[in-house]
Order: structure tokens, then sequence, then C-alpha cells
């Protein structure tokens, strides 16, 4: 651990809060921090205050002031024009051309044509190459997904930034910390605690109730035999049913100044994946999927990446300490698939092999909330939602739950993008 | 009674028939696979499983297995294989984990047979066992496998990995009990069909997924496996340890693997993205491929040999919707568009040329000089008896030797270094860099200098006398200037690469001058003159005597015996048809150099054409007072860059762009400018010349060279005080935990200029230590290292 604080500082020069929540899991940290060197500061296509640029359009798509000050502060430092801060207008043609594949990728991925990408590559002298876009694709998901994580891990500013010593409210949406990241991290474990004692018990059966779940749908998946229409409907119902899991306070939180000019269209927010008129097909795995297809084009056109992120996604999928809250050697990779498919299943991506009836019985109403508002509109979050779902557990794992969230989001949106790609390229 | 009979008739008299042809699929495919009597193959996909039969023409349908009104999953097939032994008998993998077989011999519309619905995942792979009729394995997502035996309702046995999704699963073609899987991990396992509790044996094959494996039909034991790192891997698991026999790299991740029937050392295979082409590579030959089939528009996802005793037909099904049938004649060949000629530069200017054996035979036996400063050294390659490439397999290395003498490009460094190519005004940056020519002894360039700024700079700027007086000196001092300069020494270096670029004819021409300050060529017997621009030699290789080469270079000069000459013309088209001065000295000086003459009298003669240029620069000066704008000249511009690039002197077509900048970028098309900055920056890196390569990249407005200066910016250094490498993340050792920048005469960490000592890895502020060094040879660090600045 504290060799990656070491490495993590050299690198940047700092510490940052991310850096200090991820540190709950330092296999994946590590994996995390590499790739982010790689694709900030190693050789690759674009220049450096490019892709720092990319990376405070992605943030900004959230509104996430917190990786937007950073990364504001990065592309100064390697040199960037600060005229191009005062808005994506401002910015060269190029990286406008950008701003369209950046809105929708953030918010409708499963939207993306080949059309955008042929715009993107065909525009004359503004025009991106290949491995310029890959970079930049991969740039975008990245900073997508972490300000999914900042939001659902409430990230407060560094200290020394504007908003990092003030007791205010750290982002634009009202919600408070879980302050580790302030070295409070016992205190706050009490607040938790004590604001959800009022249902200690319920909670309490929360957790017994779900390993029972887990438990029985690990003995009866071999009896009961779901027929494939059923198994078809169901994966129907879970995505219409995810659409209608919503934070109940729908209330607009207007953008923060300083943040909103790298919006061009701020009415341009999620949408469900079949709620809006328009039939988009199912994208199924089987046809397209990261390990098969996602990795070998990235790995192409831009080396060395393909394999960092696929160690990530791997790392990510695969980590597990065989416990539940108090619980010690559960098996919990039924979990961890569930959550991951649900997200995927949020963004209309399908697999053949799994039964979507799953997720319902082992996600509750409350999780889903969360795992939603996270995955398509981060800049909602609040505390409320982070407490309320699975309340026995750790913050730890409820930090792996946000690490998922956000590699299944990045692949989710990768998989859109290099689809898209690949059907320009044949 | 009529099956029976087709199958003895492919079987024995091997027969097969057919050509090249395809058929349009209403679905994307995701496998094929060949009946045994080679005259159907079935097709599977998300949403087609349907039989055809190939016919000599085309290829009909036969049989459209998916029945029923809704679609289920059940029949969305992620793999098919069709029975060898009985060709009733066919096996699905579908993408919901289900394993279903069909037999064709049912009555009903209907031929699915079994449903096994064991796997928890995609089932990524069936196979039947060669030789068994009822068993069935297969390998799925969930990271097992499964033996099936199909008079019963379920498994037989199963097999865990251990580790994650099997990928692909293989029975051994000539072992009864053993099969093969690979996995996602890169591992591939031998298992024993008989002991599902462990695997016999279990090796890292790839980095990342094995995608295909294949067991060769004939040799026992090897194992063809192709995974997502883009190489096909041959084992030999025969021996205690599995053994790499062959390595094939491809393009692109690889996605199936079948060996060829009836030939050794033969594969085909197809790749799982971006690459749409089946390959058949030849193991031992693994870096260009055997034959290719290009005939597929989107990845190629399933391909099969027609019959297991025919090498000819290939059937491959794709995501494009096409079923193919390849003929292997009809396939294209690589190696046949292959260059097999190589050519490189020694460290001390040597030139190694190889080239088809047949190529140089018929020309080194032309060759008169023994004792020339050039040795020809032949290597001949022993022919291999079992190579099929007889014909390419023979080369022959010629290794060029250039005399000593280092300085004979001085001319280029001394211009790279002094020319200024930005940061004054136009005229000034051109009258410096026609001085700098001058005093190099270049008067052509020096003159083409002059020319430019008449041209662009406004008249005013420039009084007549100041003109008259600038080209006059340049043209007194035109004559001890190109003597002192030796025009042979570098002769060698340049010439013999353009003639073993060009021609082969051009041999006999001793020393070719390329340098464009005067094209002159010298022989050092005087005997055989020629132009230096071998298209000439091209064009009227047969002339046989001195002068009509000599007509060659002097269009003007009518000869009266040879009128149907019209075609050198063609050959300098920049030389005649503009009123330019650079071609105008040489074209003189050619005409001038009589056949007899001797390198220095075509020196002596090199003050006439310095005179008449003089007159042209007068002409178009008085042009440009009148009235002409300067787009007038762009074209000469443009033609003149050409020709200095065309003559080899892209230091000259460069300088001139960078200089002129937007006045004549617009004319000049992207690529060859493009081309001559990275000729350009690769003669100035080559002469090591990095400031001055650098400022070149930077001035350059062409985006592929400014970005030459943001690839592979790092720099690899060790840390001072541990003296291991540091791991690349800033300036903080990993290991020793303390800064690496610190300057080792005042201990203080270095911001700016840092130099460091590649021996010690010592260093610090290039002031310190450049003062240090002067007094003392030992590092400063006081580690006793003698370190040099340089």
């Amino acid at each position: 651990m504290h060799a990656l604080f070491a490495d993590s500082f050299a690198a940047l020069g700092r510490l940052d809060n991310i850096t200090l929540v991820m540190v709950f899991h330092p296999q994946y940290l590590e994996s995390f921090l590499k790739t982010q060197h790689y694709l900030l500061q190693m050789d690759g296509p674009l220049p450096l205050h490019y892709r720092h640029y990319i990376g405070i359009m992605a943030a900004a798509r959230h509104q996430c002031s917190y990786l937007v000050n950073l990364h504001v502060n990065d592309f100064l430092h390697v040199g960037g024009d600060p005229k191009w801060l005062n808005g994506l207008e401002n910015a060269p043609q190029k990286l406008q051309n950008l701003g369209e594949l950046n809105k929708v990728l953030a918010h409708r991925p499963w939207l993306i044509t080949k059309e955008h990408i042929e715009g993107l590559l065909k525009a004359e002298e503004h025009s991106w190459s290949l491995a310029e876009l890959v970079h930049a694709v991969v740039l975008l998901t990245h900073y997508h997904s972490l300000a999914s994580f900042t939001f659902g891990c409430g990230i407060s500013p560094e200290i020394h930034c504007d908003g990092g010593h003030t007791f205010r409210p750290p982002s634009v949406s009202n919600y408070c910390i879980c302050d580790i990241t302030n070295g409070n991290h016992n205190v706050d474990e009490m607040q938790v605690n004590s604001a959800g004692n009022v249902s200690v018990s319920d909670s309490f059966f929360e957790v017994e109730a779900l390993m029972e779940k887990m438990k029985q749908l690990q003995e009866c998946r071999d009896e009961e035999e779901a027929s494939q229409e059923e198994m078809a409907s169901r994966f129907e119902i879970e995505k219409r049913e995810s659409m209608f899991v919503f934070s109940p306070d729908d209330e607009e939180v207007t953008p923060a100044r300083d943040v909103s000019r790298h919006f061009e269209d701020t009415s341009y927010g999620y949408k469900d994946f079949s709620r809006h008129g328009m039939h988009v097909p199912t994208f199924r795995v089987q046809d397209y999927c990261w390990e098969d297809h996602g990795y070998s084009l990235v790995n192409r056109l831009y080396p060395d990446v393909g394999q960092l992120i696929d160690e990530k996604f791997h790392i990510a999928y695969n980590l597990t300490y065989n416990t539940m809250a108090m619980h010690k050697d559960v098996d919990t990779s039924m979990l961890r698939r569930a959550i991951w498919n649900y997200i995927h299943c949020m963004f209309g991506i399908r697999y053949d092999d799994y039964d979507y009836g799953e997720i319902n019985q082992l996600l509750d109403r409350s999780f889903k909330v969360y795992i939603k508002t996270i995955v398509c509109t981060p800049e909602k979050v609040t505390k409320r939602m982070y407490d309320s779902f699975w309340r026995q557990f750790k913050h730890s794992e409820k930090v792996h739950v946000n690490l998922l969230l956000i590699e299944a989001r990045m692949q989710a949106e990768l998989l859109y993008a290099l689809r898209a790609i690949t059907r320009y390229m044949t | 009674m009529e099956k029976m009979s087709r199958v003895s008739t492919a079987l024995g008299g091997n027969v097969l028939t057919g050509r090249t042809m395809h058929c349009h699929l209403d679905a994307p495919a995701n496998a094929i696979s060949v009946c045994r009597d080679a005259a159907q193959v079935v097709v599977a996909g998300r949403s087609i499983f349907k039989i055809y039969s190939i016919e000599d023409e085309q290829f009909v349908e036969k049989l459209n297995l998916r029945v029923g009104r809704k679609p289920s999953l059940n029949l969305s097939c992620a793999d098919v294989v069709w029975h060898q032994m009985d060709e009733n008998l066919l096996a699905t993998a579908a993408t919901n984990g289900v394993v279903v077989t069909w037999n064709l011999g049912r009555p009903s519309r209907n031929k699915q047979d079994q449903l096994f619905t064991e796997h928890k995942r995609t089932v990524n792979k069936v196979c039947f066992h060669p030789a068994e009729a009822h068993m069935l394995l297969s390998g799925s997502q969930d990271g097992f496998m499964k033996c099936f035996d199909l008079r019963r309702k379920d498994s037989v046995s199963t097999f865990s990995g251990q580790s994650e999704s099997v990928r692909d699963v293989q029975f051994s073609i000539r072992d009864y009990f053993t099969f093969a899987s690979t996995f996602e991990n890169g591992n591939v396992q031998l298992w024993d069909i008989r002991r599902p509790d462990r695997c016999e044996r279990m090796f890292t094959a790839h980095n990342g997924p094995v995608f295909c494996c294949d067991w060769h039909p004939e040799d026992r034991g090897w194992l063809a496996t192709g995974g997502r790192d883009k190489m096909v891997k041959v084992w030999d698991v025969t021996t205690p340890r599995a053994r790499e026999v062959h390595c094939v790299q491809t393009i692109a991740s690889v996605a199936r693997v079948k060996w060829r029937p009836e030939c050794r050392h033969h594969l085909a295979t197809c790749s799982m993205m971006v690459d749409h082409n089946i390959y058949v590579w030849d193991v031992r030959r693994p870096f260009v491929p055997a034959a290719m089939f290009e005939e597929h528009r989107d990845v190629t996802t399933g391909i099969a040999w027609r019959h297991p005793h025919d090498p000819s037909f290939l059937l491959s099904g794709s995501k494009d919707s096409t079923l193919c049938q390849h003929l292997f004649r009809d396939a294209s060949q690589p190696v046949e568009r292959a260059n097999p000629e190589g050519l490189c530069y020694g460290l001390f200017g040597d030139l190694a040329f190889a080239a088809k054996e047949s190529l140089v035979a018929s020309e080194s036996g032309r060759k008169p000089y023994a004792g020339d400063r050039r040795h020809p050294i032949f290597f001949k390659r022993k022919l291999d008896p079992a190579e099929p490439f007889a014909g390419l397999a023979s080369s022959a290395l010629s290794v060029f030797e250039t005399e000593a003498g280092g300085s004979c490009m001085s001319w280029f460094v001394d211009t790279a270094r002094r020319y200024a190519l930005a940061g004054r005004p136009l005229a000034e940056l051109c009258d410096h860099n026609a001085k700098v020519a001058r005093e190099l002894g270049r008067n052509q360039v020096a003159q083409t200098w002059t020319m430019l700024r008449i041209i662009y700079c406004s008249p005013g700027l420039v009084p007549s006398t100041n003109l008259n007086h600038s080209v006059g000196k340049g043209s007194s001092c035109g004559l001890p200037l190109i003597n002192s300069f030796n025009l042979k020494e570098m002769a060698p270096g340049l010439g013999s690469e353009t003639r073993l670029d060009r021609s082969k004819g051009d041999t006999r021409s001793d020393t070719v001058l390329l340098d464009s300050s005067a094209t002159l060529i010298t022989n050092e017997d005087n005997e055989e003159t020629e132009g230096s621009d071998v298209p000439a030699d091209y064009l009227l290789g047969d002339v046989e005597g001195d002068d009509e080469e000599l007509y060659l270079l002097d269009p003007d000069h009518t000869h009266p015996e040879e009128p149907e000459y019209v075609l050198p013309q063609e050959a300098f088209p920049l030389r005649h048809e503009i009123v330019d001065t650079p071609p105008g000295p040489e074209h003189l000086q050619d005409k001038a150099d009589s056949p007899h003459v001797s390198g220095s009298e075509a020196d002596a003669v090199s003050l006439a054409p310095v005179d008449s240029s003089f007159s042209l620069i007068s002409v178009s000066h008085t042009l440009y007072d009148n009235r002409l704008p300067p787009d007038f000249f762009s074209a000469l511009v443009r033609d003149m860059l050409r020709f200095y690039a065309e003559q080899g002197d892209v230091q000259m077509a460069v300088s001139v762009l960078i200089v002129l900048g937007e006045r004549v970028r617009k004319d000049i098309d992207e690529q060859a400018q493009e081309h001559w900055y990275t000729s350009y920056i690769d003669l100035l890196q080559r002469f090591r010349l990095w400031n001055v390569s650098n400022e070149v990249v930077k001035l350059s407005t062409s985006r592929a060279i400014s970005c030459l200066n943001q690839a592979s910016t790092s720099l690899h250094v060790n840390c001072s005080h541990c003296k291991r490498p540091m791991s690349g993340r800033g300036w903080v050792c990993g290991r020793c935990h303390r800064c690496a920048s610190m300057c080792a005469v005042c201990h203080h960490v270095v911001k700016g200029l840092f130099v460091w000592c590649q021996g010690c890895s010592h260093g610090g502020h290039l002031q310190h230590i450049m003062k240090w060094l002067e007094g003392s040879s030992h590092c400063p660090a006081g580690c006793g290292h003698l370190c040099e600045y340089s």
C-alpha cells in the first residue's frame, strides 16, 4: 500500500482522494494507476494537453467539478492554452467535433453509429486518425466512469483546492461523504452506523436474506429450467424495470457555473434504453465482446492499452475477499455477476447465457436505485442513497461495488464505441 | 444407395470438382462444418442454420434446420460440427449454454434430436470423437468440458479446467483417448477421456486467450494453437515437456486454425478482427503466407477443408453473410508480390545489397572491374531439398565498400549547420543561405537562393547593384572553390545507391555524382561517361558511341544523323521547358563536357554557365519589376524544388520550402512535402545533426512530421544512488526513495537542463558539470568514474 502511494505520488506529484479511497482494494488500484498513467503520460497518439482536455470534457458531461478542477490544473501545467477553458467553442475544431461523441457516449452509447465515427475521421483538416480516436474514446470512457466513482463514493476536493477545506457540500449536489478521504475514518463509520441504527435488525436480516437467496439460486438452478421465451422476456422485464427505478427526488440540479462552460447541450441526458421512441436492437455480447473483439481492436490501434484495460476489467470482475458484511467464506461470484450484468442490461447489452431473473432475486430496490443513479446520472447521487443500500456492509465493500459499477460502465461504453469503429472499418 | 455411391467416388477416385464460388446467406455465419462425403456443408450462426450442397457451379440450399416460428436461443449457434462417421448426425453449441444434436434421418421437419442443458454459460465448441459414433465433447465459457454419450440423456463425465473459460476442445486424431482444450488465460490442457479428475498435462501456450487448436492429421502429437496474441504455434506434445516447434506471427488475433490435408507443413488461419483474409501458411516459412484468399468483406468466422484428403478445396463462412469455396490454384500468393531484394547501409557507409541470384548473376557476368574499389562479395545459400520455394531460396549478397575518407559529405553537414531557416526576414535568410552555399562552392544553389530573394522580396529593397555584385562575386569565386571541392569522394555512397535502386544496366559508370550544384560526371578512366539520370540509360541503352550519349544530355543540339530520337526530351522535362537557372549551368557544362575531357577540364569551363544564368536573372528581374506578381513564378519554383529533390538534394528542397513557407506550400502536394521532410530528417539524423533535424521538425508545417517530436520522448536513466534503472515514474527512485536528480557539484535538485553521465549515472547542472570536467576528468560525485563530456 505504501509503495502504491509512493508510485502514485511520484507519477502525479500528488496523492488524490480517488487514490486514497481506492486503496481499499490495492490490487485494483495498482492496475488502475498503471492504466491511468499510461493513458495520460506515456507514448500515445494524442498530445498531452489534448488528453487532459478530453478528460475535462468527459468529466464535465457529468458535472463532476472535482475531476474537472484536477485536470484543469494538469492541462495548464502541460502547457495547454487557457483560452480553451472558456468553453468548447474556444477549443480547436477537432476537439469540438469530439463533443458530439462525448455526449452520446456518456448518456446513450447505444446510439453511436458508424456515421459518428466517419464524421470524426473524415473532417478534412480537422479529422482524427483512427489511433487518435481510439485514444480519445478510451479517455472519454475512463473519465465518464471515473466521474461515476467520484460521485458514488463522494470524493471531496483535495484539501488545498477550492472547497477542500470547507464544510460546504463538496460537489454540485448535496450529499455528504464517507470522509475516509480526510482521515477521520472511524468517526464516519460510527456516523453511518448510528444513522442506520434505527433499523439495525432490519438490515441484519437484509444480509441474511441475500445470502439465503444466493444459496437457493445456487441449488435450484439445475432443477428449475426456464423456457426460452421466459428467459427472453426476463431480460426485457429487467430492462423495462430498470427505467422505472429512479431516485424519487428528480428535481433538476443546476450545474455549477465553472463546469457548465464545457456543455453545449445540457438538455441531453440519459434516456432509458427502451423508453424513447425508436427501437434499438439489443447488443449481444456473444457477437461482440471485449475479450475477443474489443481487445484486438484497441491493441491494434493503441498498442498496450488493450492489455492494460483488459487486466483492469479482469481484476475488477474477479475481485473478491469471499466476505459479505460479517460473513466469511462466501462465494460472491453470483452477486458480482448479477451487478455486472444488471449494468450492461441498462445499456441494452444482453448475455445469452444469463438468466435475468437472478437479478431480481439478488438486487433489492434501493440498491438498484443506487446503481442506476451512479451509472446513468451520477451527479444526482445523494448521501441518503449511499447509506440506504446494503446497510450492514462495510465501506470497503461499498467501494468494491463502485469499482464493479464503473468498470462495467466503461466496458459497456467501450463496446458500443468500438463496435461502431469496427463497422466503420469493414 | 445413391448416397453410398457418391461417397465411394469421392473417397476412392478423389474426383472433387468445382470452382471458386460463393453464395449469399441470409445472416452472418458463426461456424461451418463439412459432411464427410465432401458434398454438403452446414452453416450455423445466430439466426441461420442451413445445409448447402456443393455443386460444381454453385451452392444449393438443401435444408433449413431452423424450424418453428419463435426464434429460440437454442438455435443461436456458436459452433456446429458434422459427425465424420455418421452423415446424419450433427451437433451445435448454443450461445445460451445448450448443446443440441440433430438427426437428419428423422422423418419430421424438425430434425432436433437431443438437448443437453448442463452448461451454465455459452458453449464455445463442440467436437465429435473421430472414431466413436456416440461420443460428443463440449467446452464452455463456465470453465467446464463435458463428454456426452448420445445414447444417454445426460453427460458421462465432466472435466473442470480449474481455470477460466474453455475456448476450444479437440479430440486427438491419432490417440484414441486424448483430447486438447484451450483456455481464455492462455493455457492448453491435455486430457485423458477416461480420467475426469485432472488433466494429464498443462502448459501455457499464449499470452492471452487461446482461441483455437487443431491436431495434425498425420504427425502424431503435433498440435497447432492460435491466440489473441496474433500467433500460431505448433507444439510437439509427445515429448515430456510440450515443445514449441514452429511459430507463425500473423497480423491479427487468430480465430481458427486448420491443418491442410496432404500438406504436412501447411495450415490455414483466419482472424477474429480487423483482417478479413484467410491465409495458408507454411509453418517453416513464418513470415510470408503461402497463399491468401481475399474474397470476404468481413471477418471470416469458419474455415474447413472440403475433404480430408484433398488439399485444394477450402470452404469458409463469414460475418459478411457469404459462404465461399476457395480453390487453391486461385489463391493469391504474396510471395510473388514480395520484393526479394534488400538494401542496407553499414556504419561507415558500406552498402550491402541482397537480391535474387539470377538477377545478380546476369549482371556480374559483365563486370569488368575486379580490382575496383567496390568489392562485391557473393554468398550463396544452400538449397534445402524440402523447400518448395526453390526459385526464391537462393539469393546473392553483395557488399560494396566505400573508400576511406569520411569527409565526403562535409558540404551537407556544413550546409545543414549554417543555413538559417527562420527568424529573420526572407531577404536576409536568402542572402545568408546564398552566402553559405557560395562559401561551400555550390554556386548553383547560391544563385537559386539569390533568385528566390529577387522573386519574393519587394524589388525596392534590393538595389540592382547589390544584386549584380553578389552574383558577380559568386561567379568569380566559383572556379577556385569548385576545384578545391573533391567531387569524386562523395560519389560512391550516393551513386551506388541510385544505381541499385533504379537499374541494373548502369554499373558501367564508375562514379555518379548527384550533387546538384554541378551535375558533373568524372570517370577515372575517362572512357565512358554517362549522365546521372538513369532513365536516360533506360531509354537508349543500345546507343553505342560516346557522341550519342552526349547527345542525350543535349537535346538542343540536333544531331543530323539521328533525327528520330525525340524520346530523350522526356527524360529531362525540367531542363528545357522553363527559363529557370538551376538547369542552366549543368546543361552547359554537359555540352562542354566532351567525352575525353578530364574532370578538371570540366571544372575549368564552369564559368560559362554562371554567366549565362546571370543573364537569365536579369531577364526575370526586369519582368518582375514591371508588373508580374510573385505568383507568376510559383510554378517555376515548384519545378525547381522537384528538380532538386529528384537530384537527391532534399536539403535544398526542404530548406527552400521552410524559408518560403506559405508562399509555395500550397503549390506542392502534401505527400511530396512529407516525403522530402522525412528523407531530409533521416539524412540529418544519420549525420547526427540532432539539433538541426529537430529544428526542421519544428519548422515543418506538415502534421505527420511535426508529431515526430512527440513520439518516444521517454528517457531511460539510472538512479544515481542505487545505480538501478528508474521505474519510469519521474524523479524519485522507486528503490531507494530518494530524489535522483541531484547535482553532483552543488548538491541541489536540478531543474532545467540536466546532464547525465551514461557510465556512472551521476550528473548535474549543465554549467556545473562542464566547468568541473574542464578541471578534472573524474566524476564530481567521487565515484572514481572517468566521465567524458562531449
